[in-house]
C-alpha cells in the first residue's frame, strides 16, 4: 500500500531526541552531516557511525523503520559505491581489460557507501522524531534573517506546513479512490504502459477534484479566522532552547573534536 | 446454501510497524443467499474492514472468505471476478465519480466486465431506475449534480454490475433525514425486486431496524451478536454498552411494557408503535 512510505514520516515518542528543540535538531543534523564528510580515515568514520547508531538507539524507534527508509535508497548507495570502485589512483590490484581496481578505489567505494547510508540515517532521525509543524516552525525561525532580502519567510513556511500536512491525507484519499475504482472492476496492475496510464484516469480525476475542494475549504477556513500573513502574528507554542539542547550541542562538539583528532593523528585513507 | 462464509477472518493494519492495529479478529460469519443483513457497530469497530475483505479488496491477514463455497483467494489473479459478484459501495461513494456524464460513469463497472454496448446501456438504465436517478440527469456531468444525486449516481455505478451480493457501507452518512428515508426505501425495493443478497452497513440503529432480516453487531473487531433483528434489539442494554443507540421508540415501548402495559417487545419503528398503542387504546376504550 501507499502508506508504506516511511521517508519523512513522523513517529511520536518521548525520547530525549524527541524533546530536543527542532531548531537545535536541524542545526545539529547539518553539523553531523559536515562531520560525516570531513572524516578522513576509518577511525573517524567509525566514530561518527557509532555516534549515529547511539542516537538511533536513543530515539527508541524500532530499527525496522530505519531499515525501511534505507531500503528506498539502497540502489543509490550501491550504485555510487560501484562507480567509486573504478575511480582510484595508484597501483591496480585487479585488472580486467579497461577495468582497473585499486586499493584507493576500494576505500573510496566503502567510504562513499557508508557516508551516504549515515547521511540517510541521520536525516531519518530528524524526520522520525520531529512533527512536520515543528519542523517548518523551526525552518521559519532559522530563515528569519532572510526577511531582510524581502523573502516572505512566513508565507513559504506556511505553504510547506500545509503541503506536508496534506501528504498523508492525499495518500489516504488516493488509496480510497483506488479501492473504490477497483471495486468497480478497474484493472490497475496489468497490461502495457498505455493501458496502465489510462487506468490512472479514474483515480487522478477524483483526486484533483477533491484536492481543489480541500484547498478552497482550507482557504475559506483560514480567512474566517482572519489569517492575513505573518505580520504581527504571535505563537501559541514558542520554541525554547533549553538545557537538553545545550547537552546535545556539547556532545556534538566532543564528536567534532574526536573526528578532528583522528584526522590529524592517524593516516588519511581517502583524499 | 451460504453465499458468503468466513472462517477465523482477521485483519491487522500496519503489520510490523508501531501503528499495528487489529481491525478484525477471528470472524466466523455465514450469510444465506437472498438475505438482507444489517451490519452495525460503533465507529472503528471494523465494519468497513470486514466488507472490504468480503469482496477481495484487501487480503485477510489470516482466515478465509468463501463465496459460494469457494475460497476467493484460491487464485489471486481472478480476484476481479469476485469484485463483480460482490458489489461494494464505499462510504461517501460520490468522491469516486470521474466521467464526463453520469451515464458514462455508471457504465464504468459494466464496461470493465467486457459486456456488449447494448447490454451496458440496458444495465445503466435499470441501475439508474433502481437508484432513483431521473433520466434527464444521465447526460449531465456528475460534478453538476447535487450531493444526494451524486450519491445515487455512485450507487447506480455498482448496481449496474448486477452483483449477486450488494454491500453498502454507510450509504446514508451525511444525507438529510428525508434523503435518508428515500434511499433506504429504494434499497429495500431493490432487494425485493432483484431478490439479491444485500449487506447494509450502518452505525445508526434506526436505519437498520426497519430493513434487515438479521443483524451482525460488531464490537472492537469482533462479532458481538449475529441474530434476527428483533432478538438483537431486545438486548438493548448490551447494545448501549457498545456505544450503540437503540431507537428511542424501542426504549419508550419497552419502558411502557415494564410499567405493566400489555405490549409486544422488540418494537422498532414509530409506525409499529403507533399501531400497537392504538390497539391498546381501542381495547381500553380511551
Ligand atoms: N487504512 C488504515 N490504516 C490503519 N488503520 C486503519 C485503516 N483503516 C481503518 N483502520 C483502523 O481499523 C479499525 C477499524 O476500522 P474500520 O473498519 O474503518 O471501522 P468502521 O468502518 O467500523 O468505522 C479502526 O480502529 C481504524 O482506526
Ligand atoms: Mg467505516
Amino acid at each position: 500500500m501507499l502508506k508504506d512510505v516511511t521517508l519523512g514520516q513522523f513517529l511520536p515518542g518521548d525520547s530525549p531526541v524527541h524533546r530536543l528543540d527542532p531548531r537545535a535538531k536541524i542545526l545539529l543534523l547539518i553539523a553531523v552531516i559536515v562531520f560525516i564528510f570531513i572524516t578522513g580515515n576509518y577511525a573517524s568514520l567509525a566514530l561518527v557511525a557509532v555516534f549515529v547508531f547511539a542516537v538511533i538507539l536513543s530515539t527508541k524507534i524500532s530499527l525496522k523503520m530505519y531499515l525501511k527508509s534505507m531500503k528506498m535508497i539502497l540502489f543509490i548507495v550501491l550504485f555510487t559505491g560501484l562507480i567509486n570502485l573504478f575511480y582510484g589512483r595508484g597501483e591496480p590490484i585487479f585488472e580486467l581489460g579497461f577495468i582497473k581496481i585499486t586499493e584507493a578505489g576500494i576505500n573510496n567505494a566503502i567510504f562513499v557507501s557508508i557516508r551516504i547510508a549515515l547521511l540517510i540515517l541521520a536525516s531519518s532521525v530528524l524526520t522520525f522524531t520531529t512533527s512536520p509543524t515543528d519542523l517548518t516552525d523551526a525552518i521559519e525561525r532559522l530563515l528569519k534573517p532572510l526577511t531582510v532580502f524581502h523573502i516572505k519567510v512566513h508565507e513559504v513556511a506556511m505553504m510547506m506546513t500545509i503541503a506536508l500536512r496534506f501528504v498523508p491525507t492525499l495518500l489516504e484519499e488516493t488509496d480510497k479512490i483506488m479501492s473504490a475504482q477497483k471495486a468497480r472492476g478497474a484493472d490497475m496492475d496489468s497490461g502495457n504502459l498505455i493501458k496502465r496510464v489510462k487506468a490512472l484516469i479514474p483515480v487522478l480525476i477524483p483526486l484533483f477534484v477533491s484536492a481543489f475542494r480541500r484547498a478552497i475549504d482550507l482557504a475559506t477556513a483560514m480567512e474566517c479566522r482572519c489569517y492575513r500573513g505573518g505580520n504581527g502574528r504571535t505563537r501559541m507554542k514558542t520554541l525554547h532552547y533549553g538545557k537538553i539542547d545545550l547537552c546535545a550541542s556539547i556532545i556534538c562538539l566532543l564528536l567534532l573534536t574526536g573526528v578532528i583528532l583522528c584526522n590529524i593523528f592517524l593516516p588519511a585513507t581517502v583524499r | 446454501m451460504n453465499i458468503i462464509e468466513t472462517e477465523n477472518l482477521s485483519f491487522v493494519y500496519g503489520l510490523g510497524t508501531p501503528f499495528e492495529k487489529k481491525a478484525n479478529d477471528k470472524l466466523n460469519i455465514k450469510i444465506e443467499e437472498g438475505e438482507f443483513v444489517g451490519i452495525i457497530g460503533h465507529t472503528g469497530s471494523g465494519k468497513s474492514t470486514l466488507v472490504q475483505m468480503l469482496n477481495g479488496l484487501i487480503k485477510p491477514t489470516s482466515g478465509t472468505v468463501r463465496l459460494n463455497g469457494e475460497d476467493i483467494w484460491a487464485s489471486p489473479q481472478d480476484i476481479r471476478k469476485v469484485r463483480f459478484k460482490v458489489g461494494l459501495v464505499f462510504q461517501y461513494p460520490e468522491y469516486q465519480l470521474f466521467e464526463e456524464t453520469v451515464e458514462k460513469d455508471i457504465a464504468f463497472g459494466p464496461g470493465n466486465m467486457g459486456l456488449s454496448e447494448a447490454e451496458i446501456k440496458d444495465r445503466v438504465r435499470s441501475a439508474a431506475r433502481f437508484a432513483g436517478l431521473k433520466d434527464e440527469l444521465l447526460q449531465k456531468s456528475p460534478f453538476d449534480l447535487s450531493g444526494g444525486e451524486k450519491r445515487r449516481a455512485a450507487i447506480a455505478g455498482v448496481i449496474a454490475m448486477d452483483p449477486d451480493v450488494l454491500i453498502l457501507d454507510e450509504p446514508t452518512a451525511g444525507l438529510d433525514p428525508a434523503g435518508r428515508d428515500v434511499l433506504l426505501a429504494q434499497i429495500r425495493q431493490y432487494h425485493k425486486e432483484r431478490k439479491n443478497t444485500v449487506l447494509l452497513v450502518s452505525h445508526s440503529m434506526e436505519d437498520i431496524a426497519r430493513t434487515a432480516d438479521r443483524i451482525l453487531v460488531m464490537n472492537k473487531g469482533r462479532a458481538a451478536m449475529f441474530d434476527d433483528t428483533k432478538a438483537v434489539f431486545s438486548r438493548g442494554e448490551e447494545l448501549e454498552k457498545m456505544g450503540l443507540r437503540v431507537p428511542q421508540v424501542t426504549k419508550i415501548m419497552s419502558r411502557l411494557q415494564n410499567m405493566g402495559y400489555n405490549l409486544p417487545s422488540g418494537i422498532l419503528t414509530v409506525e409499529q408503535a403507533a399501531n400497537e398503542l392504538q390497539a391498546l387504546f381501542d381495547k381500553n376504550n380511551f
